[in-house]
């Protein structure tokens, strides 16, 4: 007489009950899971991108952009320093991952140490006895500093996707120096691709009037100025060429808002400043009126215009010949933020809603078409035993998508085929135990022997071949990419659930049957 | 209550080693084909792998392929090629890898879609897009093949540990005789295989692994039972008596993806015609490939049966 305890059977119920309540929200429409009753309100289990359309975008943020930035950064610092110290000097400049200096007077060579080391504790400050001091950082330090650019870069790709008013993007950090991005439903993703290709460094300068338009021509620009060019190319494609001075009369870390507005018809931008930005800009414009200045955009001239009177309350506009686009853009990112480095696009893979859908269609009806043959085989072969195992199938579905929406994970065309090889292996687990109950049974074992003898059997190889499977998904997920990865987790969750609907639950049927009908002959 | 029917009333009595020098040799020529083919005619990459665009839409009317391959191609965008998919409207297009790296390609498919809007007067509907970077295609193939490397590595590590190593090297065997040849036939048939495609040849390991853990399962069981019997017959034997369990269990799977080779859409058409030559391979191989390997790799059957009662302490 086989006996099941009584507490495994409520557990192994309330199970399945768990399972079926948690899975169904997943396979319902939206509308009716909002009919059921407020405790049953479980997550829908998530579709991939590749099974309900939208936009994967992979960013790398170019460090080395980081590094250059942070290197002409020290030298100005240390140019200051040394100013401050009156220190004189020759050869300031980067000099491959440092920035090095030539002391005139070795006698200064302790001041000069205590200056480097005050600019950055963090770096390596060596000074040689000729004179020769070298500013760098360890590898560790640089590791840092990236580290805290990507969590930066995450911070502001974040902010300017929400501006958009993409609904539930998924941004985060992926590997190293990668930022991936998920955006649902998006099938254009040009617009977003192009605000996240933008640094959005803003500075204003004062131009220098010296220059005239020849030399920003020929590329001779004064001493503490810089050449820079249009934002837009002209009539004639050309970009047109100012000279603005290098030093930043307010920089764009001291606007606190951007809004698109119009002015005379015109699209623009306003902005304003805070405390720091406004005093600032209320100085420069009231000791430069008439003269011009220049609005840059990532090192281009948006628009210079002619300062006519002091702006100092703090908030002012931006015109450039904006279309009412691209002046929603230019103050979204303002108001985001600037990026500490420049995005690269690795890869991008964009499903439109239709192919999403079509996939979908094709796949489940493919799916549906397979299962429902096995079923009815499994019944032709099986018999009861059959209609049983597809209650245990049916289960193991119930399992997984209801483990994959608690967990959150995402299920993706991969995760399916990962889901179809687990329904296999829980097929193959039943076949296993019955066939091996007709052997039994042909050796003249009556019923209650033979299939305690077939499951105790089975087991031992169930478990040996869902093992050798669960070993391969791990590895699979330790080691693979997406894809690959979203497969071992369907995989593997199939699998584990297998163990309990396909053996434990078939048991229960089985045996529950066998003391209720009590048969002569198994009917299998 | 239905009457259930039965393929195999009785344990059938095959010698599966009759034919197996013959299969031998039919395996090492299918891998050679397989081998030479990838090596010389190489794989037909798609996206994911070798990095570049793929584009696929869907137009309003019949479309014109001939004006828009000339349209593309005027762009200068290296290898184009266009050609119908699926639907009669739908268009896939697939561009090689641009040089200049990934803010090439990028700019590339812009070039395209805006070409793409002035051919096809702006009602175009972009149902696929994908770009990957030549970093990225690189890293996909390195981790697909150390993934899977791994896991044939874990396969073999449990196995000996539950079978003894001679079961574990003829069943890794096996796998790799599966999906060498499944590869194989995508580089033979010029298919394109992509990420979907790895995830099927994966799947096949899955499968051909299981078959093989069922078969040792039950060498192991009778080899404790038979004592004396010849390693051999006991292979015989334990294929015979699993043979029921083999046929129902692989067709149904094999029904199962050929309704997805079917009606699974042509998204999934690389991926269910590589599973369905999986099951078949897996099927095979681990009867007539991975059961005499393991009877060569004991000696034939003489030192093998005894270390398998040793090992067999565990139920």
């Amino acid at each position: 007489m086989i006996q099941i305890q009584r507490w495994k059977i409520i557990v192994v119920t309330l199970l399945c009950a768990w399972g079926v309540l948690f899975s169904l929200p997943s396979f319902l429409p939206r509308g009716m899971v909002d009919q059921l009753p407020r405790w049953l309100h479980a997550e829908r289990v998530n579709l991939g991108l590749d099974l309900q359309g939208g936009s994967h975008l992979l960013l790398e943020v170019d460090t080395k952009a980081v590094k250059a930035d942070r290197l002409q950064n020290l030298v100005d610092d240390v140019r200051v320093a040394f100013r401050n110290q009156r220190l004189t000097y020759t050869d300031l400049g980067v000099e491959g991952e440092a920035v090095a200096v030539r002391l005139r007077d070795l006698a200064d060579r302790e001041k000069a140490l205590t200056a480097l080391r005050g600019i950055d504790a963090a770096a390596t400050v060596t000074v040689s006895p000729e004179g020769a001091a070298r500013f760098s950082y360890s590898e560790k330090a640089w590791e840092d500093r990236f580290s805290s650019a990507i969590l930066q870069s995450l911070e502001i790709v974040r902010r300017r996707i929400d501006e958009t008013g993409t609904r539930e993007p998924t941004i985060v950090r992926h590997g190293k120096d990668r930022i991936l991005v998920q955006l649902p439903g998006v099938d254009d993703p040009e617009r977003i691709k192009r605000l996240l290709g933008t640094t959005a460094k803003m500075s204003f300068h004062l131009v220098d009037t010296r220059a005239t338009a020849a030399d920003a021509e020929s590329g001779r620009a004064p001493a503490g100025s810089m050449i820079v060019e249009s934002d837009r190319p002209g009539a004639d494609g050309r970009r047109e060429k100012t000279v603005i001075q290098r030093r930043v009369a307010v920089s764009g870390e001291n606007l606190t808002d951007a809004q698109p507005s119009f002015n005379n018809g015109e699209p623009v931008v306003s902005i304003r400043f805070d405390a720091v930005g406004a005093r600032k800009f209320g100085e420069i414009t009231t000791e430069n009126i008439g003269k011009p200045f220049a609005i840059l955009l990532d090192n281009r001239v948006i628009s210079a215009p002619n300062i006519r009177e002091p702006i100092i309350g703090g908030s002012g506009i931006i015109t450039g010949g904006f279309t009412v686009q691209t002046a929603n853009d230019l103050a979204l990112l303002l108001r985001a933020g600037a990026l500490p480095a420049p995005l690269k696009v690795l890869e991008e893979r964009t499903v439109g809603p239709d192919l999403g859908s079509d996939s979908i269609r094709a796949g489940t009806i493919a799916i549906a078409i397979g299962y429902a043959l096995i079923a009815i085989l499994m019944i032709v072969g099986y018999g009861l035993f059959g209609i049983f195992a597809n209650i245990t199938l049916m289960l193991n579905i119930a399992f997984t998508i209801a483990i994959m929406a608690g967990l959150g994970a995402t299920l993706t065309l991969p995760g399916l085929a990962g889901m179809v090889l687990g329904l296999a292996m829980s097929v193959d687990a039943n076949v296993l135990i019955y066939e091996r109950m007709r052997e039994e049974e042909r050796q003249g074992r009556s019923p209650y022997p033979a299939v305690d003898v077939s499951f105790q059997r089975a087991y031992v190889t169930i478990l040996d071949s869902n093992l050798t499977t669960l070993i391969a998904a791990l590895f699979l997920y330790a080691f693979g990419s997406g894809p690959v990865r979203g497969f071992a987790v369907t995989l593997g969750i199939g699998i584990t659930c297998s163990m309990l609907t396909a053996v434990t639950v078939t048991r229960m049927l089985v045996v529950g049957w066998l003391k209720w009908a009590k048969p002569k002959t198994l009917p299998i | 209550m239905i009457k259930p029917i039965r393929l195999l009333n009785r344990v059938p009595k095959v010698d599966y080693f009759r034919f197996h020098k013959l299969c031998f040799a039919l395996s090492v020529v299918l891998c050679a084909i397989s081998i030479i083919s990838i090596t010389v005619r190489g794989l037909n990459y798609g996206v994911d792998f070798a990095g570049g665009i793929l584009i696929e839409v869907r137009t309003p009317a019949a479309p014109d392929l001939a004006k828009m391959r000339s349209d593309v191609g005027a762009l200068n965008l290296g290898d184009v090629v266009l050609q119908d998919f699926g639907g009669s409207n739908d268009v896939l297009i697939r561009i090689e890898r641009q040089t200049g790296g990934e803010d090439a390609e990028m700019a590339a498919v812009q070039k395209v879609r805006e070409t793409l809007n002035k051919t096809l007067g702006g009602s175009v509907e972009y149902r696929r897009v994908e770009v990957v970077g030549p970093k990225v295609g690189g890293e996909l193939v390195l981790d697909g093949i150390l993934a899977v490397t791994l896991s044939l590595t874990g396969i073999m590590a449990y196995m000996a540990f539950r079978f003894g190593w001679r079961a574990g090297a003829a069943g890794v065997i096996a796998i790799l005789h599966d999906c060498l040849t499944t590869v194989g036939l995508f580089s033979v048939s010029g298919l394109q295989f992509d990420l979907n495609v790895l995830a099927a040849v994966v799947t096949i390991a899955g499968i051909s692994i299981n078959d093989t853990v069922v078969i040792d399962d039950r060498i192991r069981e009778n080899s404790r039972k038979f004592k004396r019997m010849d390693f051999r017959e006991l292979i015989n034997l334990s294929v015979n008596q699993t043979m029921a369990r083999t046929v129902v269990t692989n067709g149904l799977v094999f029904l199962a993806t050929f309704a997805l080779v079917l009606f699974g859409g042509p998204v999934l058409f690389g991926f269910s015609l590589a599973m369905l030559w999986g099951v078949i391979a897996g099927t095979y191989s681990t009867i007539y490939v991975a059961a005499p390997l393991e009877w060569y790799l004991s000696n034939r059957g003489k030192t093998h049966a005894k270390e398998m009662q040793a090992e067999a302490g565990s139920p």
